[in-house]
């Protein structure tokens, strides 16, 4: 039985506000990470707002400079199968269909996907870890198979989730917020917090802030993007290792990349020295070669998971492979 | 299939199946956190009104309020796909739905499958291929075939595979659990 909670489901966007500006407020979207959180304790409720009577956070649609809006709400599998995101963002499509299973992705949404809470198995048990308010880290002296190898300072080594942020920031997408101090728009880049800034939080959302919807802007001539997601078995299952790219090419030439790894790091992750070691170049054997050594630049991995090292240089000299070999 | 490291990936998209939008739901409510209140749900086409706390999942109001049994709790924590039923045709896990989410939908369950006594056709197919061992998975997995071949009546084998892959089965019946589907397919359009 899930502990108690009062339930509000507001019709206008301002009533949200108002019900989720009170400590103890969360919104519900699918529910499908909220749901588990409650019932492992790991968030104090008193009142779940759900946001499924608001009506104009549904639907894809074309913005009139050529990109796209997506409500909040909409569904990962209706992101996965819109022929608007497969056509314009297929790295989109690709990661939406790599989250969780189907019932969860015709459940789970894209807001909700951006703003789910770390999977780390201490942080969901009943340790009183440094991110649920203790003061320990358990999983960087412990068991961390599948936790982070960049950008985790050694403080909290989180992976972040989700499927869709590294796609997203690959792409550019931005988030619209609204809240008690009106709305604002922030790139999916600067959504996703450090430890190092904040490990009690996972986004920058403050009390009573909704994600309304997700911009992407109009997809620039000859982008090429994927989300390639590797993990332990093929039914659901998080990434282990995982990378987006979104590449804009000229012939077999990268004028411009940006690369965002899964599986790596407490946020969706840049990978700067791929980005460096493949773009204004050619991709042929030596600049990937280059790539895949590059990946693992600064990387501060565990003695559990070692692993990811290799992992992740195999990843990315498959995913550029497969891109010069489309150029055939 | 390409594999790398730990396991088998492939980021495949199913066809182009037609995209089922989702709409916004049900209207305003407030209820407090003791209150027990009257919500209506349609069920198998019948409008129950069953008194819940807005903390109880749909699958604890089916099971517990209404004594529709059919619909098994595994883990209670979305990982296992026995609780799976439809709402307005989409396969969901009930564990991970609140009952007062589900006001309004329309929710079919696996023994909404039935005609009287007559098992509907993928609980046939389900039987006659053996497509179970213990029994506990089975009402789940009937009920995503179910979901899958009414937004796709005739799925490929690997929209078969992904249509499923949300529902474990300890008894490891998957290839079974995919002849049937397949059977149930070619049934149902016939
Ligand atoms: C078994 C299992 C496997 C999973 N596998 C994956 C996976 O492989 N990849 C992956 O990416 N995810 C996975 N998930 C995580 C998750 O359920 C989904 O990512 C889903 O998209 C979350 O969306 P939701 O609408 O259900 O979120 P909810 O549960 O409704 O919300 C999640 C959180 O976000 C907040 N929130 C929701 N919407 C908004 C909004 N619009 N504005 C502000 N805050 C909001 C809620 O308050 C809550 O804290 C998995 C979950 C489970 C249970
Ligand atoms: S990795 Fe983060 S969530 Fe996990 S135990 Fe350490 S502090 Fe807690
Ligand atoms: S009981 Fe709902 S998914 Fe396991
Ligand atoms: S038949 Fe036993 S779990 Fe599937």
């Amino acid at each position: 039985m899930l502990p108690q909670f009062s339930y509000v489901r507001p019709e206008t966007l301002k009533d949200t506000v108002k019900h989720l500006n009170v400590p103890g407020a969360a919104a519900h979207a699918g529910g499908t990470d909220l749901i588990g959180c409650l019932r492992d304790g790991i968030m104090q409720v008193n009142k779940v707002v759900s946001l499924n009577a608001l009506p104009d956070l549904h639907g894809i649609r074309e913005t009139a400079d050529g990109g796209l809006l997506i409500g909040a709400m909409t569904t990962i599998t209706e992101v996965s199968e819109s022929p608007l995101v497969r056509r314009k963002y297929p790295g989109l499509a690709q990661g939406a269909s790599e989250v969780a299973g189907p019932q969860l992705r015709n459940q789970g949404t894209i807001g909700g996907n951006l703003c789910q809470k770390p999977r780390c198995w201490y942080y969901r048990g009943e340790f009183n870890c440094l991110r649920k308010g203790g003061d320990n880290c358990y999983a960087l002296d412990g068991e961390h198979l599948f936790h982070a190898i960049f950008g985790h300072d050694r403080i909290c080594v989180i992976t972040h989730p989700s499927d869709t942020a590294p796609p997203l920031v690959a792409l550019g997408a931005k988030v619209r917020i609204i809240g008690p101090e009106g709305k604002r728009t922030i790139p999916v880049a600067n959504l996703h917090v450090s430890p190092a800034d904040n490990v009690r939080a996972e986004t920058v959302r403050k009390q009573g802030e909704v994600i309304t919807h997700i911009e992407l802007p109009r997809p620039p001539e000859n982008l090429r993007s994927s989300y390639r997601k590797v993990r332990a078995r093929r039914s659901w299952d998080f990434a282990l290792a995982g990378v987006a790219l979104a590449l804009e090419m000229d012939g077999d030439r990268v004028n411009k990349s940006r690369v965002v790894l899964s599986g790596a790091a407490p946020v969706p992750w840049r990978s700067q020295p791929v980005e460096n070691a493949i773009s204004n170049r050619r991709l042929n054997a030596e600049t990937i070669e280059k790539a895949a050594r590059a990946v693992v630049e600064g990387a501060d991995p565990l003695p559990g998971n070692m692993y990811k090292l290799d992992l992740f240089k195999g990843l990315i000299e498959e995913e550029l492979y497969t891109v010069s070999r489309e150029l055939r | 299939m390409r594999t790398i490291g730990a396991g088998a990936v492939s980021a495949s998209l199913t066809g182009a199946a037609m995209v089922a939008e989702s709409k916004p739901g049900p209207p305003e409510k407030i209820l407090d956190a003791t209150d027990t209140v009257k919500l209506k749900l349609n069920i198998n086409g019948v409008n129950y009104a069953v008194l819940v706390e807005p903390r109880w999942t749909l699958l604890f109001v089916l099971r517990e309020a209404i004594g529709l049994t059919g619909t098994k709790e595994g883990c209670g924590r979305g990982e296992c796909g026995a609780c799976t039923v439809l709402i307005d045709d989409i396969p969901r896990y009930a564990c991970m739905t609140l009952a007062v989410e589900a006001e309004g939908r329309r929710i079919t369950t696996i023994e909404g499958l039935m005609t009287g006594e007559e098992l509907g056709p993928v609980q046939k197919a389900f039987l006659e291929e053996d497509a179970f061992q213990c029994g506990y998975c089975t009402p789940g997995q009937v009920m995503a075939v179910e979901g899958l071949l009414r937004k796709t009546p005739e799925p490929s084998m690997d929209e078969i595979r992904t249509g499923v892959s949300g529902n474990l089965c300890r008894c490891g019946a998957y290839h079974h659990i995919f002849r049937a589907a397949r059977k149930a397919a070619i049934r149902k359009t016939r």
